[in-house]
């Protein structure tokens, strides 16, 4: 992203214009699309050699994990440009991901959690891939009540913001956790170099999937983000015109 | 220098410290971090009968045994170089096969037989339908 444009969406009465345009599509395509991952994952793809239709929860675990990481190096990529640039729209989006961010963490931690009790024979344990996830729920968490807790919007917002760039550092360890450590958890499926571990017929809706969540992010960070440019913008003559 | 330039800066000097400090507490803490030992480390650790602790590996093809109405199992485990007996007496995951990556809980008794008190499967990353994998080769 150049300077300009930074500077161009910057402007809370550009973003939220853009933002509300952007947001029908992204919510449509984003919706549509996990239909049709859903449907695809769950009836059409073939049972796994080993774990017969138990894999299934797949389709919803790991489009969850991918998103509670990504939203997270979102929140932190806008919590950094609000910092420097002391910008009221990237301190609203940040904001506007945490809720979000922690409640798709958490349905990551409670998909695994229905998977793991039936495969690995238990539902919890304190491994670094588990540990380093729940310690992303628990960053989300700090960033919603430190962000609370301060009464004076500004210094709520750099308080709060360094707790997630700070962050930030345990998106590599959640990613190469189960490659540093011996873990109970597999290594990654998808997101390595050679070729994926899964066969065409069962990765197509686990992508799909995957795009359809974060669609369906962006549509909820649009609304959020504008819904909190408004309010912190009430008394300026462009809010008082729409 | 601009104010946002110093703010930038900032940033980045406490993530590189802060990155700095986490990579030394993760590397001092590298044995703690590990769920479970090979069975090549569990035998060069030399662990004693009083320690519990975990031991991840495969079980070996054919070594599975467990007498007819007994929940009584014994089964050895291997990383390809060393082997361990493991005994477990009660119900095992739905993924324990032999061929398949296990995780077992316990302490040796004092002949060096491992003693589960838990036993976990581990399942690898890949996905597969059945009539695929039965073209592939066995892993083990």
């Amino acid at each position: 992203m150049s300077l300009k444009a930074i500077y161009k969406y910057g402007s809370p009465p550009n973003f939220y214009r853009f933002a509300m345009k952007l947001e029908p599509w992204c919510f449509s395509l984003g919706v549509f699309l996990i239909v049709i991952g859903t449907i695809g994952g769950l009836f059409i793809a073939p049972k796994d050699y080993q774990m017969g239709d138990a894999y299934r929860i797949i389709y919803f675990h790991v489009p969850s994990a991918y998103l509670s990481m990504s939203a997270y190096a979102a929140m932190g990529f806008a919590s950094t440009i609000g910092i420097v640039w002391r910008s009221t729209v990237a301190f609203s989006v940040a904001k506007s991901i945490a809720p979000f961010g922690a409640l798709i963490t958490a349905l990551a931690l409670i998909t695994g959690m229905l998977w793991g009790k039936p495969m690995w024979g238990t539902a919890w344990v304190w491994d670094a891939r588990l540990t380093s996830e729940f310690i992303l729920l628990l960053l989300y968490l700090g960033y919603i009540t430190l962000h609370a807790s301060i009464k004076e919007q500004k210094r709520a917002d750099r308080a709060a913001s360094l707790v997630a760039i700070l962050g930030i550092i345990n998106l590599p360890i959640i990613h190469y956790s189960v490659v540093w450590w011996n873990t109970l958890h597999q290594a990654s499926t998808i997101s390595k170099i050679d070729a994926p571990s899964i066969v065409g017929e069962m990765l197509w809706p686990l992508l799909v999937m995957i795009i359809g969540y974060s669609l369906f992010f962006s549509a909820v960070i649009c609304r959020g983000g504008s819904a909190e440019v408004l309010m912190r913008e009430k008394r300026s003559k462009w809010v008082k015109e729409i | 220098m601009l104010p946002r330039h110093k703010r930038f800066i900032g940033i980045l000097i406490t993530l590189v410290g802060v990155t700095a400090a986490i990579y030394l507490i993760l590397t001092s803490f590298q044995d703690n971090l590990l769920y479970y030992l090979t069975p090549s480390e569990a035998v060069t650790k030399n662990m004693d009968d009083q320690s519990t602790f975990r031991i991840g590996g495969l079980v070996e093809m054919g070594s599975f045994k467990r007498a007819d109405g007994s929940l009584k199992a014994s089964f050895v485990l291997t990383d390809g170089i060393e082997s361990i007996e493991v005994n477990y007496t009660g119900i095992l995951p739905d993924l324990f096969r032999e061929g398949q990556g296990i995780i077992v809980t316990g302490r040796f008794n004092k002949t060096k037989v491992f003693i589960a008190s838990e036993v976990l499967a581990k399942h690898d990353e890949n996905y597969m339908p059945p009539d695929i994998h039965a073209l592939e080769e066995p892993t083990l």
